[in-house]
Protein backbone atom coordinates (compact mmCIF):
# COMPACT_ATOMS: atom_id res chain seq x y z
CA UNK A 1 0.00 0.00 0.00
CA UNK A 2 2.80 2.58 1.34
CA UNK A 3 4.78 1.66 -2.09
CA UNK A 4 1.87 2.80 -3.83
CA UNK A 5 1.35 6.10 -2.41
CA UNK A 6 4.47 7.19 -2.22
CA UNK A 7 4.80 7.38 -5.65
CA UNK A 8 1.54 9.15 -6.07
CA UNK A 9 2.36 11.82 -3.76
CA UNK A 10 5.42 12.48 -5.63
CA UNK A 11 3.65 12.55 -8.80
CA UNK A 12 1.13 15.13 -6.86
CA UNK A 13 3.87 17.23 -5.62
CA UNK A 14 5.52 17.46 -9.35
CA UNK A 15 2.02 18.50 -10.45
CA UNK A 16 1.85 21.39 -7.80
CA UNK A 17 5.08 22.56 -8.52
CA UNK A 18 4.23 22.78 -12.13
CA UNK A 19 1.30 24.58 -11.99
CA UNK A 20 2.96 27.10 -9.72
CA UNK A 21 5.38 27.67 -11.95
CA UNK A 22 3.09 28.37 -15.01
CA UNK A 23 1.69 30.92 -12.51
CA UNK A 24 5.01 32.49 -11.77
CA UNK A 25 5.99 32.48 -15.53
CA UNK A 26 2.60 34.55 -16.35
CA UNK A 27 4.35 37.17 -13.82
CA UNK A 28 7.60 36.89 -15.40
CA UNK A 29 6.28 39.23 -18.36
CA UNK A 30 5.78 41.93 -16.35
CA UNK A 31 9.41 42.06 -14.35
CA UNK A 32 9.87 44.12 -11.25
CA UNK A 33 11.69 46.99 -12.01
CA UNK A 34 15.14 47.71 -9.70
CA UNK A 35 14.65 51.24 -10.21
CA UNK A 36 11.51 51.22 -7.71
CA UNK A 37 12.19 53.78 -4.74
CA UNK A 38 15.22 54.83 -6.69
CA UNK A 39 16.29 58.49 -8.13
CA UNK A 40 15.17 58.97 -11.24
CA UNK A 41 18.39 58.02 -14.11
CA UNK A 42 19.60 61.79 -14.64
CA UNK A 43 19.17 63.13 -17.79
CA UNK A 44 19.71 66.15 -20.14
CA UNK A 45 18.14 66.23 -23.42
CA UNK A 46 16.45 68.33 -26.40
CA UNK A 47 13.17 69.08 -26.25
CA UNK A 48 11.34 67.61 -29.35
CA UNK A 49 10.67 69.97 -31.98
CA UNK A 50 12.25 72.64 -29.83
CA UNK A 51 15.87 71.42 -30.35
CA UNK A 52 17.49 74.45 -28.59
CA UNK A 53 16.01 74.27 -25.26
CA UNK A 54 16.68 71.73 -23.07
CA UNK A 55 15.04 69.83 -19.89
CA UNK A 56 16.59 67.83 -17.25
CA UNK A 57 15.70 65.34 -14.44
CA UNK A 58 16.31 68.73 -12.13
CA UNK A 59 14.24 71.05 -13.73
CA UNK A 60 11.22 68.49 -13.14
CA UNK A 61 11.99 68.18 -9.10
CA UNK A 62 9.02 69.71 -6.95
CA UNK A 63 6.17 68.00 -8.95
CA UNK A 64 5.27 64.26 -9.66
CA UNK A 65 5.41 63.71 -13.37
CA UNK A 66 4.54 60.70 -15.86
CA UNK A 67 7.75 59.49 -17.76
CA UNK A 68 6.24 57.41 -20.99
CA UNK A 69 9.11 56.34 -23.42
CA UNK A 70 7.51 55.89 -26.98
CA UNK A 71 8.54 55.81 -31.00
CA UNK A 72 6.42 56.79 -34.02
CA UNK A 73 8.20 52.81 -34.64
CA UNK A 74 6.93 51.70 -31.86
CA UNK A 75 3.04 49.80 -32.68
CA UNK A 76 1.91 49.19 -29.09
CA UNK A 77 2.60 53.17 -28.68
CA UNK A 78 -0.07 53.81 -30.95
CA UNK A 79 -2.84 51.28 -29.32
CA UNK A 80 -1.91 53.04 -25.82
CA UNK A 81 -2.29 56.71 -27.49
CA UNK A 82 -5.78 57.13 -26.37
CA UNK A 83 -5.47 55.99 -22.51
CA UNK A 84 -2.48 58.58 -22.72
CA UNK A 85 -4.57 61.02 -24.47
CA UNK A 86 -7.53 60.43 -22.03
CA UNK A 87 -4.83 60.77 -18.92
CA UNK A 88 -3.81 63.95 -20.52
CA UNK A 89 -7.16 65.35 -20.71
CA UNK A 90 -7.56 64.73 -16.94
CA UNK A 91 -4.77 67.76 -16.51
CA UNK A 92 -3.84 65.34 -13.22
CA UNK A 93 -0.06 65.23 -13.93
CA UNK A 94 2.70 66.30 -15.85
CA UNK A 95 3.20 64.03 -18.59
CA UNK A 96 7.10 63.56 -20.35
CA UNK A 97 7.35 61.87 -23.58
CA UNK A 98 10.90 59.84 -23.84
CA UNK A 99 10.93 59.68 -27.82
CA UNK A 100 13.55 57.43 -27.98
CA UNK A 101 15.26 55.65 -30.73
CA UNK A 102 13.44 57.32 -33.19
CA UNK A 103 14.18 60.18 -35.69
CA UNK A 104 12.42 63.92 -34.94
CA UNK A 105 10.77 64.61 -38.40
CA UNK A 106 9.08 60.85 -38.20
CA UNK A 107 8.05 61.96 -33.95
CA UNK A 108 6.95 65.06 -35.11
CA UNK A 109 4.70 63.72 -37.91
CA UNK A 110 3.51 60.91 -35.56
CA UNK A 111 2.38 63.53 -33.23
CA UNK A 112 0.65 65.75 -35.60
CA UNK A 113 -1.36 62.67 -37.03
CA UNK A 114 -2.15 60.92 -33.73
CA UNK A 115 -2.68 63.91 -31.30
CA UNK A 116 -0.35 64.81 -28.41
CA UNK A 117 -0.99 64.32 -24.80
CA UNK A 118 2.98 64.96 -23.85
CA UNK A 119 3.24 68.42 -21.86
CA UNK A 120 6.52 68.12 -23.85
CA UNK A 121 8.19 65.15 -25.77
CA UNK A 122 12.67 64.91 -24.77
CA UNK A 123 14.62 63.66 -27.58
CA UNK A 124 16.57 60.48 -26.23
CA UNK A 125 18.09 59.88 -30.12
CA UNK A 126 20.47 57.10 -29.33
CA UNK A 127 18.29 55.49 -26.36
CA UNK A 128 21.52 55.96 -23.73
CA UNK A 129 18.49 57.70 -21.53
CA UNK A 130 16.52 54.54 -22.08
CA UNK A 131 18.88 52.24 -21.29
CA UNK A 132 19.62 53.66 -17.84
CA UNK A 133 15.79 53.76 -17.44
CA UNK A 134 16.39 49.97 -17.74
CA UNK A 135 13.79 49.93 -20.95
CA UNK A 136 13.80 46.92 -22.66
CA UNK A 137 10.40 47.00 -24.43
CA UNK A 138 7.96 50.10 -25.55
CA UNK A 139 6.32 50.99 -24.34
CA UNK A 140 7.28 51.97 -20.92
CA UNK A 141 5.67 54.35 -18.05
CA UNK A 142 7.38 55.67 -15.10
CA UNK A 143 5.82 57.49 -12.39
CA UNK A 144 8.50 59.84 -10.75
CA UNK A 145 7.47 61.60 -7.62
CA UNK A 146 8.23 65.25 -6.04
CA UNK A 147 11.71 64.24 -4.87
CA UNK A 148 12.37 62.71 -8.13
CA UNK A 149 12.20 58.98 -6.93
CA UNK A 150 10.59 56.62 -9.08
CA UNK A 151 7.35 55.60 -7.44
CA UNK A 152 6.08 52.84 -9.78
CA UNK A 153 6.81 51.54 -13.36
CA UNK A 154 4.89 49.73 -16.09
CA UNK A 155 5.60 47.77 -18.79
CA UNK A 156 4.35 47.55 -22.24
CA UNK A 157 0.89 49.23 -23.15
CA UNK A 158 -0.71 51.49 -20.37
CA UNK A 159 -4.58 50.58 -19.91
CA UNK A 160 -7.32 52.91 -18.63
CA UNK A 161 -7.31 50.35 -15.54
CA UNK A 162 -3.84 50.54 -14.62
CA UNK A 163 -4.31 54.42 -14.78
CA UNK A 164 -7.11 54.19 -12.21
CA UNK A 165 -5.84 51.73 -9.33
CA UNK A 166 -2.23 52.18 -10.19
CA UNK A 167 -1.00 55.97 -11.12
CA UNK A 168 -4.05 58.36 -9.88
CA UNK A 169 -3.93 57.21 -6.58
CA UNK A 170 -0.01 57.71 -6.62
CA UNK A 171 -0.41 61.10 -8.12
CA UNK A 172 -3.36 61.65 -5.39
CA UNK A 173 -1.38 60.66 -2.67
CA UNK A 174 1.54 62.77 -3.49
CA UNK A 175 -0.52 66.19 -4.18
CA UNK A 176 -2.06 65.69 -0.55
CA UNK A 177 1.20 64.58 1.21
CA UNK A 178 2.99 67.79 -0.12
CA UNK B 1 22.37 13.70 -67.45
CA UNK B 2 19.62 16.80 -67.20
CA UNK B 3 17.76 15.26 -63.79
CA UNK B 4 21.59 14.92 -62.45
CA UNK B 5 22.60 18.57 -63.09
CA UNK B 6 19.31 19.65 -61.68
CA UNK B 7 20.39 18.17 -58.43
CA UNK B 8 23.57 19.85 -58.53
CA UNK B 9 21.67 23.14 -59.19
CA UNK B 10 19.27 22.09 -56.06
CA UNK B 11 22.36 21.13 -53.88
CA UNK B 12 24.09 24.59 -54.64
CA UNK B 13 20.87 26.39 -53.87
CA UNK B 14 20.94 24.68 -50.52
CA UNK B 15 24.17 25.22 -49.79
CA UNK B 16 23.68 28.78 -50.57
CA UNK B 17 20.46 29.29 -48.39
CA UNK B 18 23.14 27.35 -45.28
CA UNK B 19 25.58 29.47 -45.57
CA UNK B 20 23.45 32.56 -45.66
CA UNK B 21 21.72 31.70 -42.95
CA UNK B 22 25.30 30.92 -40.88
CA UNK B 23 25.78 34.39 -41.62
CA UNK B 24 22.53 35.67 -39.87
CA UNK B 25 23.91 36.76 -36.11
CA UNK B 26 25.24 39.90 -37.64
CA UNK B 27 28.04 41.51 -35.15
CA UNK B 28 29.02 44.99 -35.58
CA UNK B 29 33.06 45.10 -36.12
CA UNK B 30 34.67 46.16 -32.56
CA UNK B 31 37.91 46.83 -31.42
CA UNK B 32 39.54 45.58 -28.74
CA UNK B 33 42.90 46.67 -26.85
CA UNK B 34 44.13 42.92 -26.60
CA UNK B 35 43.39 39.41 -26.73
CA UNK B 36 41.87 39.37 -22.96
CA UNK B 37 39.58 41.98 -23.37
CA UNK B 38 38.16 40.56 -26.62
CA UNK B 39 37.62 37.35 -24.43
CA UNK B 40 36.08 38.80 -21.53
CA UNK B 41 33.75 40.80 -23.83
CA UNK B 42 32.40 37.30 -25.28
CA UNK B 43 32.44 35.71 -21.66
CA UNK B 44 30.63 39.05 -20.56
CA UNK B 45 28.11 38.89 -23.52
CA UNK B 46 27.47 35.36 -23.40
CA UNK B 47 26.51 35.80 -19.13
CA UNK B 48 24.37 38.49 -19.80
CA UNK B 49 20.43 38.10 -21.03
CA UNK B 50 19.14 39.85 -23.82
CA UNK B 51 15.95 41.03 -22.26
CA UNK B 52 13.56 41.49 -25.60
CA UNK B 53 14.36 38.37 -25.97
CA UNK B 54 14.06 36.48 -22.89
CA UNK B 55 15.82 33.09 -23.84
CA UNK B 56 18.67 34.57 -25.90
CA UNK B 57 22.11 36.51 -24.49
CA UNK B 58 23.40 39.44 -25.50
CA UNK B 59 25.81 37.41 -27.85
CA UNK B 60 23.91 35.73 -29.89
CA UNK B 61 20.47 38.20 -30.40
CA UNK B 62 20.10 40.45 -33.21
CA UNK B 63 18.00 42.87 -30.90
CA UNK B 64 18.27 46.42 -31.65
CA UNK B 65 18.51 46.67 -27.63
CA UNK B 66 21.46 43.55 -27.67
CA UNK B 67 23.13 45.86 -30.25
CA UNK B 68 22.58 48.69 -27.86
CA UNK B 69 24.12 47.27 -24.73
CA UNK B 70 26.99 44.88 -26.64
CA UNK B 71 28.24 48.99 -27.27
CA UNK B 72 27.36 49.68 -24.18
CA UNK B 73 30.31 46.54 -22.75
CA UNK B 74 32.61 47.14 -25.12
CA UNK B 75 32.16 50.80 -23.88
CA UNK B 76 32.81 49.91 -20.50
CA UNK B 77 35.90 47.09 -20.92
CA UNK B 78 37.34 49.90 -23.04
CA UNK B 79 37.10 52.64 -20.31
CA UNK B 80 38.72 49.81 -17.51
CA UNK B 81 35.82 48.52 -15.93
CA UNK B 82 35.59 45.32 -14.30
CA UNK B 83 33.68 42.70 -15.27
CA UNK B 84 32.02 42.94 -12.01
CA UNK B 85 30.98 46.69 -12.65
CA UNK B 86 29.56 46.09 -16.13
CA UNK B 87 27.30 43.28 -14.59
CA UNK B 88 26.62 45.92 -11.49
CA UNK B 89 25.98 48.52 -14.47
CA UNK B 90 23.19 45.91 -16.12
CA UNK B 91 21.55 44.65 -12.66
CA UNK B 92 20.78 48.24 -11.58
CA UNK B 93 18.76 49.01 -14.32
CA UNK B 94 17.50 45.23 -15.56
CA UNK B 95 17.79 43.24 -12.52
CA UNK B 96 19.20 39.96 -11.50
CA UNK B 97 17.06 38.76 -14.34
CA UNK B 98 19.99 40.29 -16.75
CA UNK B 99 22.37 37.24 -15.23
CA UNK B 100 21.86 33.71 -16.41
CA UNK B 101 24.21 33.11 -13.77
CA UNK B 102 22.05 33.97 -10.98
CA UNK B 103 24.14 35.42 -7.95
CA UNK B 104 23.72 33.31 -4.26
CA UNK B 105 22.00 36.13 -2.07
CA UNK B 106 18.65 35.82 0.13
CA UNK B 107 16.25 35.38 -2.82
CA UNK B 108 18.38 32.92 -4.00
CA UNK B 109 19.42 30.27 -1.53
CA UNK B 110 16.62 28.16 -2.33
CA UNK B 111 17.76 27.75 -6.00
CA UNK B 112 21.07 27.42 -4.97
CA UNK B 113 20.70 24.96 -1.96
CA UNK B 114 17.72 22.84 -3.13
CA UNK B 115 19.38 20.56 -5.41
CA UNK B 116 21.55 19.71 -2.31
CA UNK B 117 19.59 19.28 -0.40
CA UNK B 118 17.59 17.07 -2.63
CA UNK B 119 20.26 14.74 -2.94
CA UNK B 120 20.84 14.90 0.97
CA UNK B 121 17.28 13.36 0.79
CA UNK B 122 17.71 10.95 -1.69
CA UNK B 123 20.64 10.11 0.03
CA UNK B 124 18.58 9.11 3.30
CA UNK B 125 15.56 7.22 1.16
CA UNK B 126 18.50 5.20 -0.40
CA UNK B 127 19.83 4.42 2.88
CA UNK B 128 16.94 3.25 4.46
CA UNK B 129 15.85 1.21 1.84
CA UNK B 130 19.00 -0.69 1.59
CA UNK B 131 18.89 -1.44 5.20
CA UNK B 132 15.27 -2.55 4.90
CA UNK B 133 16.55 -4.66 2.37
CA UNK B 134 19.46 -5.69 3.45
CA UNK B 135 17.35 -6.79 6.78
CA UNK B 136 14.63 -8.59 4.54
CA UNK B 137 17.84 -10.76 2.96
CA UNK B 138 18.84 -11.76 6.14
CA UNK B 139 15.88 -13.03 7.00
CA UNK B 140 14.81 -14.79 3.49
CA UNK B 141 16.59 -17.98 2.93
CA UNK B 142 13.96 -19.64 5.31
CA UNK B 143 10.79 -18.27 3.42
CA UNK B 144 13.10 -19.33 0.19
CA UNK B 145 13.78 -22.89 1.20
CA UNK B 146 10.29 -23.21 2.63
CA UNK B 147 8.80 -21.95 -0.66
CA UNK B 148 10.98 -24.21 -1.97
CA UNK B 149 9.81 -27.27 0.03
CA UNK B 150 6.39 -26.32 -1.28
Amino acid sequence: MNSRIVPLLGFALLVVLLVVGLKIADRKTNLPSPLIDKPVPAFDLQVLGNPSQKMSNESLLGKPYLVNFWGSWCVTCRAEHPVVTELARLNAVYIVGMNFRDESDDALAWLKRWGNPYDVSLTDFDGRVSIDFGVYAAPETFLVDPSGTIVFKHLGQLTWDIVQTEILPRVAEMESGS
Amino acid sequence: MKLSKFFILVLTLCLAVTVHAQSAPVQEPMVFESQLQEDRFKQLTQELRCLVCQNQNLADSDAQLAHDLRAEVHEMLIAGNSDDEIKQFMVERYGDFVLYRPPVQQNTYLLWLAPMVLLFIGALILRVNIKKRSALLESTPDETSENKTE
